[in-house]
């Protein structure tokens, strides 16, 4: 298959576009892989690539119910940070952060990793010690972050309020300059047709209806195509974890599923050249390349598996962009939808072997899942391949919430409606 | 979303917050095994489809009620004062 | 020049003319007129440019689906972007101007993207902008974002005033077109309570200025307008449905009328609860896809109609039609009559209906069936089209093409029903192969559908349907008695729609998508590359992702991938579609949420004092709360350390109404407190107060405060302010679920009393003065004691001997309405006695020389063991977060510790630093912990400071490093006891 480059695009220019071919093949299932993943989505679509890539196994088929891509990877807010405090989290997004600063190259797709920056806004003195504590952090873990004082946030965003006739008059922010936002499918399609160019089977419109074990062990895979036999099954179907291992007969899994909404305003000429997060950290927006402002707030604190919200939540969520720019008024919301987040009992996701023999487990992303997808699938495929994980993902265990290690950056305990 | 409190009638939404799961059930702390509050406290069912879950009134009357709803429609089947029933404390 | 306005005809109120300014020219309408009528009977053509190739674009529709006629409004400073041209009601000083273009509409230097059209085609960016370097996105993003884009959001912060009501109805009716009003009327015949909305400034929808159907749409006004159990609202959209039959509308108050602006707000945004839906939201017409069909000059067919009906303009002075179906031939008569100069039709279609014939006929226009138009000549805009013969079986064109002269093409490839609300919850909609296009799918019972969006495409079928539907909607809610139900009309083919996707043979950019650019050649590149799925379809090309998310488009681009996949138009799949139906606007969603209300304000009783005093106030949660009160040139930090120093020396008092105070009450309190904190309460006696530690069932702090016990069966507890909510919830919970049978009631009391602390080795002395009634004698009112009494002034008071300070010290609770009253007092008596009013500032700095804990330290994930509270979980009983704490994390010996930190320097310690070995700054390196709060303590003359620290009370006595890499600040450190003064609480029990 063709690479992609602006010679290539010119050339086919010439000839009508007629010689552009399918992304990733279109194939028909295998009755047996060496590893078979469930969920096209970017987590499952770049374990795939990264088994093959990294480990030398091709022979891996990844399992999609609809089409690829059209989970979380394509209904976030597009935002790539790094700025974590814990130390297992810090560690293994910022090994995301740098997987995706090469990421157009590597995948030979461009998925327009754009590091604009990502401001945190404080809100008060105590909030801006809270982020100097975390940005210190970051320092400290060798990952880059900048204290903004009240005038320099002013200098980085001029659209902001700063006057002193808000309710919560923003009094500082930490920046992270090398975050940013990517363009969401990108991911999707990027991993599928780099997948697919070694050797991967991506098979859509294949759902997968229950589980073949022996004993404990599972085996294969039930499909609408057909059975499906491997030796490794990966799971990467965060939104929808404890639906498809209730097939499995695995129903005590630490994890709700959340609805999290996401807007986007009508297309604008370029007003905002960052990420801004505020309002305590339940709001942020950007501006897409497109040009709509792309924003979201908080869950809507119920358990939900329905890709819709209510209104109390857009209400709040415009509430706080226009805290933030009440010069944004008389712009308007274009669409507006929600995806089912995977929320872990203390927010931090779960990549590890099990929960049964044969069965491996990538899931819990809470709203972290976009930016970690690139981490994600490198460290699901050396578990996968290693059986075992690798550093950077060994604390994210099912155990720790037997043991008491727990990840909760945000403090807020097992309640999923809180984080 | 309207949630129908047993005391205060059809309520909007925005008048309740979400407490969680109703179906876990507190161990007794004599008896209790480490595992009974690992179920307590981390493991949820998570359903696609009805679940029993509480909510409260917060900004009403206060009660914390038992509703059956519809994870994937949102649509709610029933709610009733939650905990044991008591009496007179009907739905 | 084009458009003109007839002598005759539409909506307008030809006696009232109204200026307005476009780019900057002056032109006029009339009262009545949209922006887009009265630019049209102006003569303009061109109204925008397209997105991607900045290709010139004039007006399509007459409605709401405009995907070209995007205008930016200012009005006194107020600047609205992204206008629909055709939604905008003109008034006197009304300004737009284009946008997306540069320098001018007519000469825009970005159009030369036409000229790489080739290599823009769908997806072009994922393919390219990838080189030289990993960079390199870095260098083309910005161009490409500038190139981008709509119109500009405004600079200044919005005037206008919005409004949000919450309303009621049994059934909400959306779509004022005969449908609508039809059921409306019905319904609220049946007394049910209706409110009716419609989009546009006047009900009628599609018949708006039919003289034919005026008197219809005049009686059912009036009838309707008679009933005091409809709400007519027009100007209002309903954009979406929510759960629970919740509704959201908005509605356009006054934004169209700058006299009403001043009284009025500009928009209302209702959320409007229904027991019913009933959807009579008409349909939508479909464009035809061929080469050129996006020059100005072409228009939806139906638009020709209108804009002649409506507003009395003709959209063209040489017009053709161009359509595939019958609909297009109505009421070419009466528009021929108005003077609106249609030259011909050309049908796709080798046949038409015998009534379209007769139309045909009566006009004496020229019909050229089987033919399609091929090309559009001319720039900004249409100069003549070509037309070919063409077969309709293999859409291919099949003879010679042939110029025809004109300057306006009405185009009509059918109707789509406007189901955009019935999807939105999920509601898959379906396909009718009959009529050829989509219809609404199965309800979940909380909306019905009547009229063309129902597929009722004949004008008395509509009406029965929507007759039939009300009733049916009626007879659901208990308000009609009626046996037996009408029955729903057949639906009848009366368009004879000949489907035409695409036009095989003819050669150019065949635009599917007008605002995005989407081109029929770009679906079917979606498909060669594996875009197969709809939803992928939409991504890749970006079709129906414009301002008119795709009402003109969908339907189109989604035959034009079943064409090209082999298959038919339903096992393509269709979409879901997302509210809002047309963009909302920020304002209105958010109505008076603005500014310094966009959460409440609390304030204490005492805030207007603080006020008063010079305090500088700080946001502690939705609290107000003082943060120091400076004098003279002080700057924070040389006012707290007076602040704290004084009390130390003196007395201090501080204002602590905000604390959370939960009344516990019940024969079962004792019992319930004892499993709810870690530490014993069951046996704590009447009139004494107990500090206690809540646990979260995960085994970390949850919260701390007092819990005063003022009777057998009546406690008073305090959380954190921040907690207190939080707290309360949490006592309900397992009250209400877990503890069902303990006999307990909880209630907030937080606004119920004020507070005030008096702590400093002089506090004695000023209480005893301010309230004689009380014995403060140490033996008398011993610490944690609770006393009532009266102040001098004979002020109810409750007092208990409580200490955060470290100092003697005393909180003073009354009622909120007396605190003032007292506070004064209090002022009155300390005032011999160098008395100083304190803020969270000095708070903070007394607590941190004792070492107390509070949220910066309790930050949810450290347990008793590690803040030193480890004595405080009783081994006696179970608790709350007692059944978890056995866990292998919590016995870990690196958890971290609280320990004090003394700067062994002159250098501040700041709050965010984190421990390490290193003596000099370095990164990375490792955090062994971080500092949760600092202080300069008068007590020590030292900067000092607590910290969670790995294994920290090993390390007492040892050197570390504060760091803070993020200022370049990092000093030397003396890890130490976290209690810095007073350890054997000497002061505190004296």
């Amino acid at each position: 298959m063709a690479r992609f480059s602006a010679w290539a695009v010119a050339k086919n220019a010439l000839s009508g576009n007629r010689n552009w071919t399918s992304q990733w093949r279109k194939p028909d299932p295998k009755p047996s892989y060496d590893v078979i993943i469930i969920g096209g989505g970017g987590h499952g679509l770049a374990t795939a690539f990264y088994l093959a890539k990294e480990h030398g196994i091709h022979n891996v088929a990844v399992v999609e119910k609809g089409w690829i891509g059209g989970g979380n990877v394509g209904r976030n807010t597009t935002i790539v940070r790094s700025n974590y405090e814990l130390r297992p989290n810090a560690l293994f997004y910022e090994h995301s952060l740098k997987l995706w600063e090469g990421l157009s190259q590597v995948l030979n797709y461009n998925v327009m990793f754009s590091q604009r920056g990502v401001l945190y806004l404080a809100h008060s003195p105590g909030e801006l010690d809270a982020h100097a504590t975390r940005g210190n952090a970051m320092r400290l873990h060798g990952i880059d972050a900048e204290l903004l004082d009240r005038d320099a946030v002013a200098r980085f965003v001029p659209q902001l309020d700063m006057s002193d006739h808000t309710r919560f008059p923003i009094v500082g922010g930490l920046l992270q300059p090398r975050a940013g936002t990517a363009r969401h499918d990108a991911i999707a399609w990027g991993y599928a047709r780099a997948a697919d160019q070694l050797g991967i089977d991506i098979l859509e419109n294949c759902e997968v209806t229950g589980f073949l074990k022996k004993g404990d062990t599972v085996t294969g895979i039930q499909t609408t195509r057909g059975d499906i036999s491997a030796p490794k099954i990966g799971v990467a179907v965060a939104g929808s974890t404890s639906e498809v291992l209730r097939k499995a007969g695995v129903d005590n899994l630490p994890i709700e599923s959340h609805v999290l909404q996401a807007f986007v305003s009508e297309a604008l000429k370029p007003v905002l050249n960052t990420v801004v997060i505020g309002a305590g950290g339940h709001f942020y927006m950007s501006q897409s390349d497109k040009g709509g402002l792309v924003y979201g707030g908080e869950l809507d604190k119920y358990n939900s598996y329905a890709q819709r919200g209510n209104l109390p939540i857009v209400e709040d969520v415009h509430t706080m962009m226009l805290a933030l720019c009440p010069q944004f008024a008389k712009l308007r919301l274009l669409r507006h939808w929600g995806g089912i987040m995977d929320m872990s009992m203390d927010g931090s996701p779960i990549i590890t072997k099990g929960p049964l023999p044969g069965l491996y487990l990538n899931a819990g992303w809470c709203y972290g899942g976009f930016k970690a997808t690139p981490a994600s699938g490198w460290c699901f495929a050396h578990t996968i391949a290693n059986d075992a994980p690798h550093a950077l993902n060994a604390p994210f265990t099912l155990d720790r919430f037997n043991t008491g290690y727990t990840i909760d950056e945000g403090g807020s305990g097992p309640f999923p409606r809180l984080q | 979303m309207l949630i129908l409190c047993p005391n205060c009638g059809d309520r909007d939404l925005s008048e309740f917050s979400y407490v969680g799961d109703a179906t876990v059930q507190r161990p007794n702390p004599p008896e209790a095994r480490p595992e009974d509050w690992q179920s307590f406290v981390y493991h949820r069912q998570n359903p696609r489809g009805p679940h029993r879950e509480l909510w409260q009134h917060n900004g009403g009357c206060r009660l914390i009620l038992e509703v059956t709803r519809n994870t994937l429609t949102h649509e709610i089947v029933g709610t009733k004062v939650a905990g044991p029933q008591r009496a007179g404390s009907g739905t | 020049m084009s458009g003109f306005r007839l002598k005759t005809g539409g909506l307008i109120d030809r006696s009232q003319t109204r200026t307005f300014t476009f780019d900057s020219k002056k032109m006029s309408g009339f009262a009545g007129d949209t922006l887009a009528s009265a630019l049209l009977a102006n003569g303009q053509s061109l109204f925008g440019r397209s997105f991607k190739y900045h290709r010139p674009r004039g007006l399509m529709s007459v409605g709401s689906e405009e995907p070209n006629a995007l205008v930016t409004l200012a009005r006194d400073g107020v600047q609205e972007p992204n206008a629909r041209a055709t939604m905008v009601e003109i008034f006197d000083g009304l300004k737009a101007t284009s946008q997306n273009r540069w320098p001018s509409l007519s000469f825009d230097l970005l159009s030369a993207n036409q000229l790489a059209g080739p290599m823009l085609q769908a997806g072009f960016y994922y393919k390219t902008f990838m080189g030289p370097t990993r960079k390199a996105w870095r260098f083309y993003e910005p161009l490409i974002r500038r190139a981008a884009g709509l119109g500009k959001a405004a600079q200044k912060p919005d005037p206008d005033r919005y409004e949000k009501i919450n309303s009621f109805a049994d059934i909400l009716i959306v779509g004022g077109g005969i449908a609508g009003l039809t059921a409306a009327l019905k319904a609220a015949e049946k007394n049910a309570r209706v409110v009716l909305v419609d989009e546009h400034a006047e009900f009628g929808g599609y018949h708006r200025g039919d003289p034919r159907e005026a008197d219809t749409i005049a009686d059912l006004l009036v009838r309707l307008k008679s009933l005091d159990n409809v709400s007519m609202l027009p100007r209002t959209t309903c954009f979406g449905q929510y759960d629970g039959g919740t509704y959201g509308l908005v509605e356009r108050v006054s934004g169209h009328n700058r006299e009403a602006m001043q009284f009025a707000p500009c928009e209302r945004y209702h959320v409007l609860r229904a027991r019913h839906a009933i959807y009579a939201t008409g349909a939508i017409e479909r464009p035809l896809v061929f080469p050129g069909n996006d020059r100005p000059g072409v228009m939806l067919a139906d638009a020709v109609r209108a804009y002649a009906l409506r507003y009395g303009v003709s959209a063209g002075r040489d017009v053709v039609l161009f359509t595939s179906h019958d609909g297009a031939y109505k009421q070419l008569s009466t528009l021929q009559d108005m003077g609106v100069p249609i030259r011909a039709i050309v049908d796709t279609r080798t046949a038409i209906s015998d009534i379209a014939m007769a139309q045909v006929a009566a006009t004496g226009l020229q019909l050229i069936t089987g033919h399609t138009v091929t090309q559009i000549h001319g720039h900004h805009r249409i100069k003549r089209i070509s037309i070919a013969p063409f077969d309709p079986y293999t859409s291919a064109v099949n003879g010679k093409e042939r110029a025809f002269e004109c300057d306006c093409l009405g185009i009509s490839g059918g109707w789509t029903p406007s189901i955009h609300l019935t999807s939105q919850m999920g509601g898959a909609p379906e396909w009718d192969e009959t009529l050829h296009t989509v219809l609404p799918g199965a309800s979940n019972g909380s909306w019905s559908v009547c009229g063309s969006v129902a597929g009722y495409f004949d004008r008395e079928d509509s009406v029965q349907s929507a007759e039939q539907t009300a009733e049916q909607v009626l007879r659901k809610l208990s308000l009609s008695r009626a046996r037996k139900a009408l029955a729903q009309p057949e639906r009848k083919d009366v368009l004879n729609v000949g489907p035409v996707w695409s036009i095989k043979g003819a050669v150019g950019n065949a635009f599917v998508d007008f605002q995005h650019d989407v081109t029929a050649d770009d679906i079917l590149l979606a498909h060669q590359e594996g875009f197969l799925s709809v939803e992928h379809l939409k991504r890749y090309t970006t079709l129906g992702m414009g301002t008119d998310q795709g009402k003109l488009s969908n339907i189109n681009g989604l035959a034009l991938m079943a064409e090209a996949r082999g298959l038919e138009i339903p096992k393509v799949g269709t979409t879901r579609f997302r509210p809002p139906y047309t963009p909302v606007s920020f304002g209105s969603l958010v109505a008076d949420a603005r500014g310094s209300h966009w959460r409440p304000t609390r304030r204490t009783a005492l805030h207007s004092w603080h006020l008063d005093a010079g305090a500088e106030m700080i946001d502690a949660g939705l609290w107000k709360r003082p943060r120091v009160y400076k004098r003279g040139d002080e700057d924070l930090e040389q006012a707290y350390i007076r602040e704290a120093r004084t009390t130390r020396q003196s007395v201090g008092i501080v204002d602590v109404s905000t604390l959370g105070k939960i009344a516990v009450q019940g024969p079962d309190a004792a019992g319930f407190l004892d499993q709810v904190y870690s530490n014993a309460f069951a046996k704590l006696a009447v009139g004494k107060a107990r500090y206690g530690l809540m646990l979260r069932e995960d085994g970390i702090v949850y919260d701390d405060g007092t819990a005063w016990r003022l009777s057998e069966t009546e406690f008073l507890v305090t959380t954190t302010t921040a907690q207190a909510a939080a707290v309360l919830e949490h006592l309900e919970l397992y009250l209400a679920v877990h503890w069902p049978d303990l006999k307990v009631h909880v209630t907030s009391v937080t606004d119920q009393w004020a507070g005030a602390s008096v702590a400093g080795p002089k506090a004695r002395a000023m209480l005893s003065s301010a309230m004689p009634s009380i014995d403060f004698d140490n033996d008398a009112f011993p610490f944690m004691a609770i006393r009532h009494g009266k102040t001098a002034q004979g002020i109810p008071v409750m007092l208990c001997r409580l200490s955060f300070s470290g100092e003697l010290a005393y909180e003073v609770f009354t009622p909120s309405r007396y605190g003032l009253a007292v506070w004064e007092e209090l002022q009155a008596a300390g005032k011999p006695m160098d008395l100083v009013t304190y803020g969270m500032e000095a708070l903070g700095t007394l607590r941190i020389e004792k070492g107390h804990v509070v949220s910066s330290e309790l930050n949810g994930l450290t347990t008793a063991e590690m803040v030193g509270l480890g004595g405080m979980a009783s081994q006696k009983k179970p608790y709350i977060g007692s059944g978890m704490t056995d866990r292998t994390a919590f016995q870990d010996e690196r958890r971290h510790q609280l320990v004090g930190l003394v700067s062994k320097s002159d250098a501040s310690v700041l709050t965010g630093s984190h421990l390490v070995r290193s003596p000099v700054l370095t990164t990375p390196c490792l955090s062994l912990g971080h500092v949760t709060s600092a202080t300069y303590s008068p007590a020590r003359e030292k900067y000092v400071a607590l910290a969670l620290l790995e294994k920290g009370r090993d390390l007492i006595g040892r050197e570390l490093y504060a760091t803070f890499p993020l200022k370049g600040h990092h000093v030397a450190v003396e890890v130490v006891d976290p209690c810095f003064f007073d350890k054997d609480g000497e002061r505190m029990h004296g």
